[in-house]
């Protein structure tokens, strides 16, 4: 098999023979370049969809009030329902597998940060500590609030990495005083978190201090929680608990379903699972589609060498050459192209995705896209395995017709001009 | 060095079986010029394939080089055509993308002759044949004279005992052929057995003898040395 001799045989045949080699090359080498490529954007785009939607904990809830779509007990519909800080400490003790849950309120008014000559206006949420837990933030510098901060009403400020640029252009903002309404908080933390929204600009201040300074009141805009594992099925459940619950509190009917808005991650996030896989199986489908195709045309190409060899074959054959011979000549130089272009093809489309990733090359394009669109990569595993379909299949699609090839009779097919 | 007794072979086509060889009876001593004439259907194809191991007799008994040939792998059969047998053609059958050297030396590839020694081999033969100028040149680039010559010299090289050449002067002038022709009476009288199959009268006519095919059956064999006194030795049939 590996004999010098029958490998310069064919490395002569196959450089006197550019075209036909060139053909036969570009078809594999184009069907495994498009594979990588599908596989890598494809993987690219479920990245991107996970990290977009991985802004809140896929195992958390999210409770609004809402307004009243029945009349109960004598009350009009339309009543507004003002969830307070007693919903909170209620559901803190009654929801079951509940692993950490927060509040959040609001602030009124124009909110009309300040540092020095630097302003703007930012989003700012009074939370509880354990909103960290709930929603995904990269901490760049110092910290997150703390459970001291909530309890001691500490003036203190996490601030969103945009807004620190806007603030703190220059400088370091950590222990700075910015002042939120007319009174100086504390920087403690400058943090990361990826959103749909590209002008997201948060900043988070202790629940306790808003409502004190601030409001004045207990009223909470939301609240937010996460659960430990459980099934879609009992997050239902749990949603279904907390309506009953807080209808008992507040006095709206059980089937009132504007009276509380439930966001329920759980059941989003497996929705999005669902949609990753349905993703997933579609690239796939493609490329084994691609995977035909690059098959297909290298069968073609081959039925067609074979036939123009088929004279090459007949002196061949004349001049002492044996079936076995001629047959292993043809498929191990189809080996050799289809091997040698199915690893330029995959080279390329690893390269490319390469390029497209190190470049930002999508973001230049169309900005919007490129945030669903991250780090596209191709299992090194499956690229190879499918290189290596390709060149078995080629191989076999070689095989046939050049045993057909090899059982003429040379006369026939030397008399045959 | 060739006998065939009672050959027969026939093609199945379709539903049909077309009976093309119907008892052939030949000696053929070594040494000797031998032309097969005939015109098309009369089996001097199908005889020549069954002479030149590339197709298998239905029946009857051939002995080449004192061993009796029944049907045999293709493999072997390969082996013993690179062994002892050279084929010309009559439109030469050169390799196209193959320079002139490396078309005569590659019956020595398939005998593992390394390389060097065979492309060696081969240039000494075109230099026999007045072509070692043309050595690196295409099969394009040569005439069909020069051509055939380059054929005849890769017959030659792996020093074959009989070398049967099919209709060789077939796509060459006159004077081209003549030299053909003197070529392979050269070879012949180094002791090499050849066999001519021609439809040209001159050109069998400058053979040792001449067998005349019809319809499958030999119908007269001319001994050329008596050929001014027009007498034919007629073959029993069966």
């Amino acid at each position: 098999m590996f004999d010098r001799d029958k490998w310069q045989e064919i490395f002569s045949t196959i450089s006197k023979n550019k075209t036909r080699t060139v053909l036969t090359g570009f078809s594999v080498a184009t069907g495994i370049f498009m594979l990588i490529f599908l596989l890598g954007a494809g993987r690219g785009l479920k990245n991107g969809m996970t990290s977009v939607f991985a802004q809140d904990a896929t195992n958390s809830m999210q409770i609004y009030g809402g307004r009243t779509t029945k009349a109960y007990k004598g009350t009009p519909e339309g009543k507004r329902i003002q969830m307070v800080n007693d919903d909170y400490l209620d559901l803190q003790k009654s929801i079951e597998k509940l692993d950490v849950i927060s509040a959040m309120s609001y602030i009124p008014g124009a909110e009309t940060i300040s540092y020095k000559n630097n302003f703007g206006n930012f989003n700012v949420s009074p939370v509880h500590d354990t909103y960290k837990e709930i929603k995904n933030f990269e901490i760049l510098e110092g910290r997150f609030l703390n459970l001291k901060d909530i309890k001691e009403n500490r003036k203190v400020v996490a601030i969103q990495d945009v807004v620190k640029e806007v603030l703190f252009p220059k400088e370091t903002a950590i222990n700075k005083m910015i002042t939120i309404n007319k009174i100086q908080f504390k920087v403690i933390g400058v943090f990361n978190q990826p959103s749909f929204d590209d002008n997201s600009r948060e900043i988070y201040i202790p629940i306790t201090v808003a409502q004190k300074i601030f409001n004045n009141n207990d009223h909470l805009r939301r609240i937010s929680f996460t659960l430990e594992d459980l099934s879609v099925e009992e997050s239902k459940g749990i949603e279904r608990f907390i309506t009953y619950q807080m209808a008992k509190r507040h006095g709206f009917s059980r089937e009132d379903k504007n009276a509380l808005w439930i966001q329920n991650n759980i059941e989003n996030s497996q929705q999005f699972a669902n949609l990753f896989s349905a993703i997933e199986m579609f690239v796939w489908i493609i490329g084994i589609f691609t995977i035909l195709l690059g098959v297909i045309g290298v069968f073609n190409i081959m039925m067609i060498v074979v036939k123009e060899r088929t004279k090459e074959i007949g002196i061949r054959k004349a001049i002492g050459a044996s079936p076995s011979s001629v047959v292993s000549l043809i498929l191990m130089e189809a080996i050799f192209i289809t091997a040698a272009s199915g690893y330029i093809g995959l080279i390329a489309g690893v390269g490319l995705l390469e390029m497209i990733n190190s470049f930002d090359i999508i973001h230049k394009i169309y900005p919007p896209a490129a945030i669903y669109f991250i780090n596209p990569q191709v299992d090194l595993g499956v690229a190879i395995g499918a290189t290596i379909i390709l060149v078995v299949t080629g191989a076999l699609a070689g095989f046939f017709p050049a045993r057909k090839a090899a059982s003429i009779r040379p006369i026939e097919a030397l008399r045959d001009e | 060095m060739i006998r065939l007794q009672n050959i027969h072979k026939s093609y199945i086509t379709g539903t049909n079986k077309l009976h093309v060889l119907k008892g052939i009876d030949l000696h053929i001593k070594e040494g000797e010029l031998v032309s097969i004439m005939g015109s098309s259907g009369s089996g001097k194809s199908t005889l020549l394939n069954i002479l030149g191991l590339l197709d298998n007799h239905d029946e009857g008994v051939y002995t080449l080089n004192q061993e009796e040939i029944k049907a045999m792998s293709e493999t072997k059969a390969a082996k013993l055509r690179n062994n002892l047998l050279g084929f010309v053609f009559q439109s030469f059958n050169l390799i196209s993308f193959k320079n002139a050297m490396e078309n005569v030396a590659l019956p020595l590839y398939y005998q593992k002759v390394p390389r060097k020694k065979r492309n060696k081999m081969a240039l000494d033969y075109l230099d026999k044949m007045g072509l070692k100028d043309w050595a690196e040149h295409m099969p394009n680039e040569l005439s069909g004279g020069q051509k055939q010559r380059v054929a005849i010299a890769r017959s030659m090289i792996t020093h074959p005992k009989i070398i049967l050449a099919d209709e060789p002067t077939g796509a060459l002038d006159s004077k081209t052929s003549i030299e053909v022709m003197n070529l392979l009476k050269e070879i012949n009288q180094s002791g090499i057995t050849v066999i001519i199959v021609t439809h040209e009268n001159d050109i069998a006519h400058m053979t040792d003898r001449i067998i005349n095919l019809k319809d499958g059956l030999i119908e007269s064999i001319i001994e050329n040395k008596k050929i001014n006194s027009t007498e034919t030795v007629k073959i029993p049939q069966e």
